[in-house]
């Protein structure tokens, strides 16, 4: 599962880094709190917040995630875009609930922690 | 950084005169397009500025030659065939506008020329590609040399003790450049070639120390990263205000963070056991209203290593 099938089964908008949406997605993980999501996302997942500040780039960089999926409309603002630019972080938009993109994303076979055995 | 992005940088760091051909056919005015079609086939090339004493004054291409041999015209000169006051690219100019240049024209070649006025060389499109490639071809191979250096560092250098020692400063309540000494520091442990396990924990704990002085410290602090040849060993220190009571804060949940900060998703009282969780050694102190000095150690030998086994990924799929 690449993000690029995510988006188009969910219906994504593509915010930046859209070179790097063949990129292969491991699994999945959902929290809006960033400590939670360093100790626990695994690198090439995927991670449904509904944060949108620049920080989520760090902290998708840093553990090497496949991308961010903001959820319920949230805007990513510049400061946002430039970085995930940078380091070439897909942030993927969409107007759907946390709740709703996970279900879905459960439903395409993408994982969590708990089921891929990685934990 | 993603290889489109640098692509895209590259085409505008490039200068036409380091993708361009500069061993380029020419023709004269005189010379006859049964001469010319000599030449193409010759070369195998598709077409061939037209010079007459050094200066360029036209280019002609294979599709000149193809109307002229339909029309019967293979005796008649370049010079009535040829495409008088050509386009032409200057040599510093950048490889976008050349980009762009074939983009806009539709041409399969331009004629570069020096300040003078002088043809300097040739470009197609496919020297554009072949260029990118090698620039990026180059820069490739020096980062891995540059990561091989690095990566030797401990058995290159003769010493009874050798550390490498990496310091950040970072500035209190700077939330808007939070993450970047944490960033650096993976970069630095990347290039000195530590394990993806090993680099996953030292990056969380750096995170998470950079947060702890960005969200609490009255001023500001720094991060410490030392790098022996058996363990890295994560200094955090800060101007304070201190934690009253460390047991407490050591527990999951614990926080003292504001509300706002916690409503960007920080403070969610897990950064010090997330720390705890990644490292082999802890070491918090902090005298009130003093600093607080926090020191952290990942062991490089798997053996001994106990977090090594927790939280990290263990390949069962």
């Amino acid at each position: 599962m690449t993000l690029e099938e995510i988006r188009r089964q969910l219906n994504l908008e593509v915010r930046t880094a859209p070179g790097k949406l063949g990129t292969r997605v491991t699994g999945g993980y959902a929290s809006d709190l960033l400590s939670c999501v360093m100790a626990k996302a695994q690198a090439g997942f995927v991670w449904v917040t509904l944060q949108s500040h620049p920080n989520i780039v760090a902290v998708a960089s840093l553990i090497n995630l496949a991308g961010i999926i903001v959820t319920e409309g949230m805007a990513p603002d510049a400061a946002t875009i430039e970085k995930a630019e940078e380091e070439g972080i897909p942030i993927l938009t969409t107007e759907l609930t946390t709740f709703t993109v996970v279900g879905r994303l459960f439903g395409l076979g993408v994982l969590g922690v708990d089921d891929v055995g990685v934990w | 950084m993603s290889q489109v992005t640098r692509l895209q940088e590259l085409v505008y760091e490039l200068k036409v005169v380091e993708v361009m051909t500069t061993k380029v056919i020419t023709v004269t005015p005189q010379t006859t397009m049964a001469e010319l079609r000599e030449v193409l086939r010759q070369h195998r090339i598709s077409g061939a500025p037209v010079l007459e004493n050094g200066k360029l004054v036209g280019i002609v291409s294979i599709e000149d030659l193809i109307k002229a041999l339909a029309a019967g015209e293979m005796n008649v000169a370049v010079r009535d065939r040829m495409a008088q006051e050509p386009v032409v690219l200057r040599t510093d100019d950048p490889v976008v506008l050349a980009v762009d240049y074939f983009t806009r024209y539709g041409f399969g070649r331009f004629p570069v020329v020096d300040k003078n006025g002088n043809l300097a060389g040739l470009l197609t499109q496919g020297d554009i590609t072949h260029g990118l490639l090698k620039k990026l071809e180059v820069e490739y191979h020096e980062e891995e040399v540059r990561r091989y250096r690095a990566s030797h560092i401990f058995e290159d250098i003769a010493s009874d003790h050798t550390s490498v020692s990496l310091h950040y400063d970072v500035v209190a309540h700077e939330f808007e450049h939070a993450g970047e000494a944490s960033s650096k520091i993976k970069r630095a442990l990347n290039r000195l070639g530590f394990s993806p396990q090993i680099i996953r924990r030292a990056a969380i704990v750096v995170y998470e120390a950079e947060m702890n002085i960005i969200i609490h410290a009255s001023e500001g602090g720094a991060l410490v990263v030392e790098v022996r040849p058996d363990r890295i060993i994560v200094r955090a220190v800060d101007t304070g205000p201190g934690i009253p009571d460390i047991e407490r804060a050591m527990e999951p949940g614990f926080s003292t963070a504001p509300e706002w900060v916690r409503e960007m998703g920080f403070g969610a009282g897990m950064g010090l056991s997330n720390i705890k969780r990644c490292t082999d050694e802890m070491r918090l102190q902090s005298p009130l209203g003093v600093h607080t000095l926090l020191e952290a150690v990942i062991y490089l030998d798997q053996e001994r290593s106990h977090g090594g086994n927790r939280g990290v990924q263990k390949g069962s799929r």
